[in-house]
């Protein structure tokens, strides 16, 4: 088994360094489909391990001592079990398809082969991050897709508005990496171990207060990669990168980390509820706090990665009241309909000549048949609608919320439910229904290549049934590793009256949304300038009070820096020697008159005061040396 | 004792000797004085038991050294008496001074004459010379070879430097002259060269 | 009375500094050279001292060879001041002001 653990881990990196040959050369199809080829094989890898780690066992290897330094012993150790095992499918499934799809996506890129690489990079450290049996090499995972997407949100580095989202997206985990650093630190300092079995033991033996502040650093370290609050404006600026990318990256994997962090961690987690019910109340704050920017934006892509973040929040809430599986089924199934969902999204745009404002598409369903039912189905799912994905995963969060007696929770979820629906199917609405308001603009429509439509269907497939088709055995599988609570609601009449309640207050956003954008779009000027629209609009205006706040705070900072420090100290005081040199020279040069004797003389002089030196370190040695005896 | 009052006296005839060298305005007395000088140090060397090394001391310098010196001065003529511009005098004797009470007080630190072992110790049962002669054609065979390539070096360099263009006396010439003298020899090798 | 190495090195250095007031003190070329002859010879007298004292050879052998190096500098350095003395007629160091920075 453990080949198939090395070909699953080492197949992306082999094909990105194949791509990564070609970086530099334009085109070459062939490093598209060589590293989808290296990705399936993975993909198949993982399946296989899949179908062993069901049958109860795990894998667990070491391939080599990383760092060895005193009491210090971490090695390049990987673990297939029931967690990790199910983070290997989400990412090989998904990044499969994301590949096939690339290549008819950035078929007339001029970076196609540097985008394969950096694809298959990410999705090397992906796998990294997911296999590692220590935190350390989570981190470093962790950090590798980091990297890689600054790299991908910066792939069209000549846009500036790429680089600088980039760097943002870079920096805000930055700062949030350093917390998970000194949790993880923490975590070396009382236990002395960064194995994941080895900490989990006996994380029970170490105070209370500790294991607090390792929660907490770690969960810091989460929200910067989920992108949870207040961290989290650079997921919706990340949209700036290759579709491809929001698809893979900021939608399917990467962002789903911080979940994959909890769920791991979750011993520690359990030992501290309060943290819990903090990350589950930040979780819900999140989901209905991204729900409601994604209500009235105008950009298509980011009303998708609002979505995603509120999704996110979901998750959380699920992590942090304990329901672990359930954190981790919901993070799977969304996998599959939002990566379907973004896919979709970049067939419409390459359609709309990278058009991303909706109110200027519509009618799109007659052109567009495959993307529109294959974007309908994901957007069903994501709405949570019996009896696709969305249903079993999501709804049974709020039934996790329900059964916790965290009613203020629930009924936020359940409110957040209802604008997912809403925002969801107002897209949908916007892009497909409607006139051919993009007629005007010129445009006129294509359908994406066949072997793009193909690479979705399996997502599609996915987003329908992986609900209703996995439930049961996943359950069985990964309670293996994590607690094994069903939530069930006991009286049945509650649970029948909540189940088709939330049911029709969905269909009912989903109607409203149709009826009000399906038709003819009307702007309505009075809502439009009415404060909450603004607010929304503006994302609380939380970009513009970063910018007041921290931003331009610190440009005056660094300006003062520069003119006040670096001028007038750093670089008067380098000055400063270089002048006494320079007026030393001006001074002494009448030194070298050329006169030989002179000269002689100086030389007689030096000697002198060598001597002296010599004589006079000498009697201070043995001082030194009298007194040490 | 015997060698306690030699030491003593050629230490005082040495210092003399080289005093003069030093300070003389006489070029002719400075030179005797200098030739003296150095066949008083060798008479440390017989008493340090180094007879090999005074020999060479009075042939070398005495014979050689001193008879090139002799021929510099003719060629010179500075037999006269020397015309020197002397600039701060006072300096120049307290620098040397203070030059030889460092070392003075260098070499009288105890610190530095132990722990030293002998490489080559000296065996009494053979004479100076035929001591001299084992190291130096062993251990210092390389040294010495290299010693005499570069004898032979500075041979030809002196003979060279002092005896070129002989027929043309360089002092009468001017610049422009010696130049052209350069620029034509130049070329003919070039032209050999061709 | 017993003589030490210490009474060769006193000598030597005294030596030394009268060669290093020659060397400072003197204007004319050849009277340098004088100098520089009794710097050395000052050196060769610690040297042989050293030998003598420490039962070793080495300290004569450098001696040896100072005395080879100081006849090879005599032949060069004459042949180079004859060369300056045909060119400017002249050997004394004051007048040496090729070298101005």
């Amino acid at each position: 088994m453990e080949i198939y653990l090395y070909i699953a881990l080492f197949a992306p990196l082999v094909g990105s360094l194949f791509a990564g040959l070609f970086g530099a050369s334009p085109k070459t199809v062939i490093t598209g489909i060589v590293t989808s080829g290296l990705l399936f094989t993975s993909f198949i890898s993982s399946a296989i391990l899949l179908s062993f780690v069901m049958s109860g066992h795990t894998v667990h290897v070491e391939m080599m001592t990383w760092m060895a330094a005193g009491d210090l012993y971490i090695p390049f150790g990987f673990v297939v079990d029931q967690v990790s095992v199910t983070m290997m499918m989400v990412v090989s499934i998904v990044s499969t398809v994301v590949h096939i799809y690339s290549i008819g996506y950035m078929d007339h890129d001029k970076g196609f082969n540097r985008f394969f690489s950096y694809l298959s990079a990410f999705v090397f450290s992906m796998m990294v991050l997911v296999m590692s049996d220590n935190f350390l090499g989570l981190f470093i995972g962790w950090e590798g897709v980091g990297l890689c997407s600054w790299l991908l949100i910066g792939f069209w580095y000549h846009k500036e508005s790429a680089t600088w989202a980039a760097n943002e997206a870079f920096i805000m985990n930055r700062i949030a990496d350093l917390a998970m650093l000194i949790g993880i630190f923490m975590m070396y300092w009382s236990l002395g171990s960064l194995q994941y079995d080895v900490v989990f033991a006996n994380i029970g033996n170490i105070p209370v207060e500790v294991v607090t502040w390792i929660g907490i650093f770690l969960f810091i370290g989460a929200m910067g990669k989920s992108a949870q609050f207040p961290l989290h404006t650079w997921l919706a600026d990340a949209m700036e990168g290759p579709t491809p990318v929001s698809a893979l990256i900021h939608a399917a994997t990467m962002v789903t980390a911080g979940v994959y962090l909890v769920v791991r961690a979750n011993p520690i987690y359990d030992l501290i509820p309060e943290v819990g019910l903090f990350i589950a109340s930040l979780g819900a704050f999140v989901a209905m706090f991204a729900a409601t920017m994604a209500l009235v934006n105008r950009d298509m892509k980011r009303i998708i990665a609002y979505s995603t973040l509120s999704q996110l929040g979901y998750m959380f809430v699920a992590a942090g009241l304990g329901a672990y599986w359930v954190a981790l089924f919901h993070l799977m199934a969304h996998a599959f309909f939002k990566a379907l969902l973004f896919l979709g999204a970049g067939n419409v745009m390459h359609a709309m000549h990278d058009e991303l404002d909706p109110f200027k598409m519509g009618g799109l369903k007659k052109s567009m048949k495959w993307t529109w039912i294959l974007m309908t189905l994901a957007s069903v799912a994501l709405a949570g609608i019996y009896p696709l994905a969305g249903f079993f995963s999501k709804d049974l969060i709020l039934e996790v919320a329900f059964v916790e007696q965290h009613y203020i929770l629930y009924t936020v979820l359940l409110l957040t439910a209802g604008l997912t629906a809403f925002y969801s199917f107002r897209l949908v609405a916007l892009i497909f229904h409607g006139n051919e308001r993009h007629l005007e603009h010129g445009i006129h429509p294509h359908e994406a290549y066949n072997f793009v439509l193909f690479a979705m269907a399996p997502l599609g497939i996915l987003a329908v049934i992986a609900g209703m088709a996995f439930k049961t055995p996943y359950y069985e599988m990964v309670t293996q590793l994590l607690p094994a609570i069903e939530y069930h609601i006991h009286n049945h009449t509650v649970f029948w009256i909540m189940t088709i309640g939330t049911q029709l207050f969905v269909i009912l956003a989903i109607a409203y949304a149709y009826k009000k954008y399906a038709k003819a779009v009307k702007v309505d000027e009075k809502v439009e300038s009415g404060f909450f629209y603004q607010l929304l609009y503006n994302q609380y205006f939380i970009p513009k009070i970063y910018d007041e706040v921290f931003s331009k705070p610190y440009l005056k900072l660094s300006k003062l820096a520069w003119k006040e420090i670096d001028l007038k100290i750093v670089d008067a005081t380098v000055d400063g020697i270089a002048n006494v040199i320079y007026r030393t020279g001006e001074k002494t040069h009448t030194m070298q008159d050329g006169n030989l004797s002179s000269m002689l003389r100086w030389m007689v002089i030096g000697l002198v005061v060598l001597l002296v030196l010599a004589v006079a370190f000498t009697a201070g040695y043995n001082v030194v040396n009298l007194r040490a005896m | 004792m015997f060698e306690a009052v030699a030491f003593y006296l050629f230490a005082t005839l040495t210092i003399i000797m080289f005093t003069i060298t030093v300070m003389t305005s006489q070029a002719l007395y400075a030179l005797t004085a200098m030739a003296a000088g150095m066949i008083f140090i060798s008479a440390f060397f017989f008493i340090l038991g180094a007879d090999f090394l005074g020999a060479i001391q009075i042939i070398v310098y005495t014979g050689a050294v001193m008879a090139l010196y002799a021929f510099g001065m003719m060629f010179f003529d500075t037999t006269r008496t020397l015309v020197e511009k002397r600039s701060n005098p006072r300096l120049v004797v307290v620098l040397g001074g203070l030059a030889a009470v460092l070392v003075v007080l260098i070499v009288l630190a105890p610190i530095v004459t132990t722990n030293i072992n002998a490489h080559y110790p000296i065996d009494p049962s053979v004479g100076n010379s035929q001591a001299i002669g084992m190291v130096l054609f062993t251990k210092y065979l390389v040294p010495f070879e290299l010693a005499a390539v570069m004898l032979l070096v500075a041979m030809i360099a002196g003979i060279v430097l002092a005896g070129k263009k002989m027929d043309k006396s360089l002092t009468l010439m001017a610049d422009e002259e010696i130049a052209l003298m350069h620029a034509s020899s130049t070329q003919n090798t070039e032209e050999g060269a061709h | 009375m017993e003589l030490t190495l210490n009474h060769y090195l006193v000598l030597s250095t005294i030596l030394f500094a009268i060669g290093l007031i020659g060397v400072m003190r003197r204007k004319n070329l050849l009277m340098l050279f004088f100098a520089t002859e009794i710097l050395l010879n000052a050196v060769n007298i610690g040297f042989a001292a050293i030998s003598h004292y420490r039962g070793d050879y080495t300290g004569q052998m450098f001696a040896f060879f100072i005395i080879a190096i100081a006849a090879s500098e005599v032949a060069v350095g004459l042949g180079l001041l004859i060369v300056w003395y045909k060119r400017t007629g002249k050997i004394d160091l004051d007048q040496m002001t090729s070298m101005r920075g």
